[in-house]
């Protein structure tokens, strides 16, 4: 079973990033370096065939922009 | 399988055709209530890989396997009266794979029907954006079929941004409602009772395999320079997570299919941290924790560090760690006793630490490239991964984007 104490601090980190209590209001037309292409937070196609063989080869998915489930991932 | 390559080789290279004529911009794009194509991707990739703890004979053996993968997606755009922005995307991916272990579920045939297949995934989608609100919802279908195995999916998913743009929380829920052909190791396809061999009951049919997933991400920018997103993921999977035609050999010597529980449950959190340096370097981090049920506990880290040559032209180098604890039910060739309840030798669910290296080039110009007007990227990857298990691959992408 999971160890609760390991998801207590899994959302206690979730939480004190969400309060990002530094971050600066920035304006659209001062978000030059943000919207960026090399700036994207999602994963690119050029990508998908690297996360889908992580994801057939190792334990652990998700979280990465990837697939999670569905699929076989059996060869 | 050629044939389909070369059609959808043709198809893209006529859609690239057309798009070599010259048009008039449209500055009414967001506007339009009229249908328009926004957005074609290629990607087409190879990967290869070797290793000797082949799951299907038992932890030992081959792990060879070459896998081609072809996809493209078109994506429509049309706005509405209310200024909202609704996209259409189709996608259809083509994946050839050669995998020499899976010529091992059935030795005695010249190859068996796994040693090579194709598997067709297409997908549809539409979403929704709403820049007046400031919020997007979006849903898709999509199918993927191969020789033994059906996947159907849907997904619904809808983002909020804050006020000033800066934040944006986003929910995503999806489910696999996936089939299982019950092919067993040939040796495992009937039994030996007091009246004789009979047909194995088990080594017949479909069994399902459903996954059921929630997502949760926040997207924050910090400041002019740096923006970060977390992702909370919860999986549920139900059915048959076993495959069929994975062995486990025994200390007794005694061969068995692979046996797992049928329900699984994976939480993994992932931290994404983008840094724009300098005027020509990036920094782009992530770290992800991963648990779940079956006693597999996995730690990944990365790095990206794409440079700018020029405004159009980036080459990035990446690495990436990767660790995780070994599955509860996993042990090695002839370990396993009568007395487990489970058991597995399939070594991707083993203990260890693998490394990702690689390099990205990227070209994007809003002009087009090679004089064709609306050829907006290409990039390039290289992957090289390998495993402490003695497993090794190398895969190479490219994807060009049309716009």
């Amino acid at each position: 079973m999971i160890d609760k104490s390991k998801i207590r601090g899994v959302l206690f980190l979730i939480f004190a990033l969400s309060s990002f209590s530094s971050c600066q209001a920035v304006k659209e037309y001062n978000k030059m370096y943000l919207n960026d292409a090399e700036m994207v937070l999602n994963a690119r196609k050029v990508q998908k065939t690297e996360l889908n063989f992580l994801l057939y080869r190792e334990g652990a998915s998700g979280a990465n922009g990837g697939k999670t489930g569905g699929g076989c991932g059996c060869n | 399988m050629q044939k389909i390559y070369l059609h959808a080789s043709l198809f893209f290279l006529t859609i690239l055709s057309s798009f070599g004529q010259t048009t008039q911009p449209d500055s009414t794009s967001f506007k339009s209530r009229k249908l328009k194509v926004e957005e074609i991707n290629f990607v087409s990739s190879y990967y290869t890989q070797e290793g000797n703890n082949s799951a299907v004979t038992g932890g030992i053996g081959t792990e060879k396997l070459t896998d081609v993968a072809t996809s493209f997606d078109i994506t429509m755009t049309k706005g509405d009266a209310q200024s909202r922005l609704h996209s259409f995307s189709l996608e259809v991916g083509f994946d050839h794979y050669t995998s020499a272990s899976s010529d091992q579920i059935d030795p005695t045939t010249i190859s068996s029907a796994s040693a090579a297949d194709n598997r067709i995934y297409p997908s549809l989608s539409w979403a929704m954006q709403d820049d007046v609100k400031g919020f997007s919802v979006g849903a898709g279908v999509s199918v993927s079929t191969e020789y033994d195995y059906l996947s159907k999916g849907v997904n619904v998913n809808f983002a909020k941004s804050s006020k000033d743009r800066n934040r944006e929380v986003g929910f995503s829920v999806s489910a696999f409602l996936d089939a299982f052909n019950m092919i067993y190791p040939i040796e495992l396809r009937t039994l030996q009772t007091p009246a004789g061999l009979i047909e194995n009951p088990d080594a017949r049919g479909t069994k399902p395999r459903n996954s059921f997933n929630g997502s949760v991400s926040l997207a924050q920018i910090i400041n002019k320079r740096l923006q970060a997103s977390v992702m909370l993921e919860g999986v549920y999977q139900s059915g048959q997570l076993a495959t069929p035609y994975q062995r486990v050999y025994f200390k007794d010597n005694s061969v068995h299919v692979e046996k797992l529980p049928d329900t699984r449950l994976k939480v993994p959190v992932g931290v994404r941290l983008n840094y724009f340096a300098t005027d020509r370097i990036v920094l782009k981090t992530f770290y992800r924790f991963y648990l779940d049920d079956w006693g597999i506990m996995a730690h990944t880290a990365e790095i990206e560090l794409p440079y700018k040559l020029t405004p159009f032209f980036s080459v990035a180098p990446f690495y990436r760690f990767y660790t995780q604890s070994s599955a509860d039910y996993f042990a090695p060739y002839g370990v396993h006793t009568g007395q487990n309840e489970f058991y597995t030798s399939d070594y991707d669910l083993s203990d260890f630490n693998s490394h990702l290296l690689g390099v990205n080039l990227r070209y994007n110009s809003a002009t087009g490239i090679l004089g064709i007007s609306k050829l907006n990227t290409i990039e390039l990857r290289y992957d090289h991964y390998t495993r402490d298990t003695g497993l090794v691959a190398n895969a190479i992408a490219l994807a060009v984007t049309i716009k």
